[in-house]
């Protein structure tokens, strides 16, 4: 019925110029980045570059103080991977409580958990600043790792739970009568079952800790631990119009997340249509 | 008060229909196999996510009616908060701004990431590779994608390059810096990015549309948009219910993009809710009035995802 036709031919060049069109923006962010301030003024930007010129980049690798990038860099793959840590951890912990315990109670923490997911974060950021400096937590690599798995524990929960309802008892029936503990049962046997949960929300909530702007700029902002977003924020609002400077850390700060995106892209794409379903 | 979390209980504890019920009927265990008495280990988790989003929102709601500044004493100033915010015309355009780039954007990416997703369904070679390329502006910081979109729409950028090159030079014009065009460069570059988005969790609706009621649809006659509105719309609408309330969700928190392009500017043009909660609070040190703007926020957010919830039916646990 649906055969691969002359339309279909059709459609499908249709679509390549529409994706070349819609990734345009790309062009004039790798071009730019590669030119020299002259050439940045005296050429439009739909000029390539003359030459491959990587020193926008060392000059942005290397600029120090309140726009330090490569530290940025750093505390960003650390704050990540901590909070991604800890979602996983306690999501799975809490999840599996939820989908597994036969309790009342159960049912009313998962509302919690669903409510807390659409509850924005404006409303209690103030409070949790003022929380945060007075236990010493703001400005801290520990003290967004914290702030980052308590606000994106929520989804975390909802898709764990939403995993361990679709995975049968069998498995744990069968380790019971083995006479394995609880402990060794969630740990050996279903963990291990749930990677596909784990990478899904590694990939949810780790994107969005590393693209996070909001929250470290006011928990991280003027100290000396700053996170990618906001050192890019501070140190393009000291460059004016130097559009080359400006794209070479842009990319910078796009490369990792890219990298991996095109290295896991089809775990990025199940995660985003699959996960967000439930 | 019941009624409603009843009927809520419903709409999103029932998975499928024919499936699994609540959790008291879920599983018909034999007695002794199974028992959890671990419950403890939902503890951390639980008082987490109390502290941080129950009991920070609610002392949060609280300065709403106070006049604090963040430091020293504070007095219990009742409604006052919520008087200013609609008697400042900059207020009321920075909630219109909110309401106008949240709708715009997800009716524009909705209706682009839908035509993307049903051109790309079946048929072409090359869909996964497309795919991934109009996805992937969905995994970059909107910070980042931002700094790109203001060089396009500088005065010397590509943009107006492109107006001149076709004879347009008259429609050339500093975009973000003009203060009727500065709100629709934000709304572009929103659409632009979620727009993949939108277009992954259509095709992952659409994959679950059997090919067989589409066919039998075409044989009796039915033309494209008739298979389309009567035959594959219907089928996909949970889809339709995710990608519109995390869009308007989403849409209504608009911050990043506004900081990097235009930061409030031209005179306010583009302001937001989130970002006036921003500046007062942390720029300007009025946390009790910013707070009341974060309630307001909290509330047009928390009433948009109930409408919406039910609206399209919509149940976010549908596996």
């Amino acid at each position: 019925m649906f055969r691969y036709t002359k339309f279909t031919a059709l459609r499908e060049v249709v679509f390549w110029i529409i994706a070349i069109a819609f990734l345009a923006p790309f062009y004039f962010l790798v071009a730019t980045s590669f030119k020299s301030d002259q050439e940045t003024l005296t050429t439009t930007a739909l000029t390539p570059p003359s030459s491959i010129d990587f020193s926008n980049f060392i000059a942005v690798l290397t600029a120090t103080g309140n726009s330090n990038v490569i530290m940025g860099l750093i505390n960003s793959i650390l704050i990540t991977t901590g909070s991604i840590l800890l979602l996983v951890l306690l999501g799975a912990l809490t999840g599996y409580v939820i989908a597994r315990s036969t309790r009342r109670w159960s049912r009313g923490v998962y509302y919690l958990f669903l409510i807390a997911i659409v509850l924005p974060t404006q409303l209690g950021t103030v409070p949790l600043y003022i929380g945060a400096r007075t236990v010493g937590l703001t400005g801290s690599i520990w003290g967004m790792i914290v702030l980052y798995t308590g606000m994106l524990l929520p989804l975390s929960i909802f898709l764990y739970a939403g995993f361990f309802r679709g995975l049968g008892t069998e498995y744990e029936e069968a380790a019971t009568i083995d006479g394995a503990s609880r402990t060794q049962i969630f740990f050996r046997i279903v963990l291990p079952l749930m990677s596909p949960a784990t990478g899904t929300v590694a990939i949810l909530c780790g994107l969005i800790v590393w693209n996070d702007f909001f929250t470290s700029l006011i928990f991280l902002g003027g100290s000396a631990n700053q996170t990618l977003p906001v050192a890019m924020y501070y140190y393009i609002g000291s460059l004016v119009s130097a559009w080359n400077k400006i794209f070479a850390i842009v990319i910078v700060s796009m490369i990792p997340i890219l990298a991996f995106y095109l290295f896991a892209q089809k775990r990025f794409i199940q995660g985003f249509a699959g996960g967000l379903k439930g | 008060m019941t009624g409603t979390v009843e009927s809520e209980t419903e709409l999103v504890v029932l998975p499928k229909k024919g499936g699994r019920r609540g959790p008291e009927v879920q599983q018909p265990r034999r007695p002794g196999l199974l028992k959890f008495g671990h419950w403890w280990w939902a503890l951390p988790g639980i008082i987490l996510v109390i502290l941080i989003h129950y009991v920070a929102t609610a002392v949060g709601g609280f300065f709403a009616f106070t006049d604090w500044s963040g430091i020293g004493d504070f007095a219990f100033v009742g409604l006052d908060n919520f008087v200013k915010i609609f008697q400042d015309p900059t207020k009321i355009g920075a909630l219109g701004n909110t309401l106008f780039l949240a709708f715009a954007s997800v009716v524009l990416s909705n209706i682009a990431g839908l035509a993307i997703a049903l051109g790309l369904n079946r048929g072409l070679r090359s869909r996964y590779v497309l795919r991934v390329l109009f996805f992937m502006p969905v995994v970059l910081s909107p910070l980042a994608v931002s700094y790109i979109w203001k060089f396009i729409f500088d005065y010397n950028g590509p943009l107006n390059a492109v107006l001149s090159a076709v004879g347009l030079e008259e429609l050339a014009k500093p975009w973000v810096a003009d203060p009727t065009w500065a709100i629709w460069t934000v709304l572009i570059v929103i659409v632009w990015q979620n727009t993949g988005f939108a277009m992954v969790i259509y095709m992952a609706g659409l994959a679950a549309v059997p090919v067989e009621i589409e066919e039998a649809a075409a044989i009796d006659g039915a033309n494209l948009w008739q298979r389309f509105w009567h035959v594959t719309l219907p089928s996909i609408r949970p889809a339709v219910a995710i990608a519109t309330t995390l869009g308007i969700v989403n849409g209504l928190r608009v911050f990043d993009q506004i900081m990097a392009l235009t930061a409030g500017g031209p005179a306010g043009a583009t302001e937001t809710l989130a970002t006036q909660v921003y500046k007062q609070s942390f720029s300007l040190g009025n946390f009790g009035y910013g707070a009341a703007l974060a309630l307001l926020l909290t509330l047009i957010i928390l009433a948009f995802a109930l409408v919406q919830q039910r609206v399209t039916n919509g149940r976010p646990e549908e596996s």
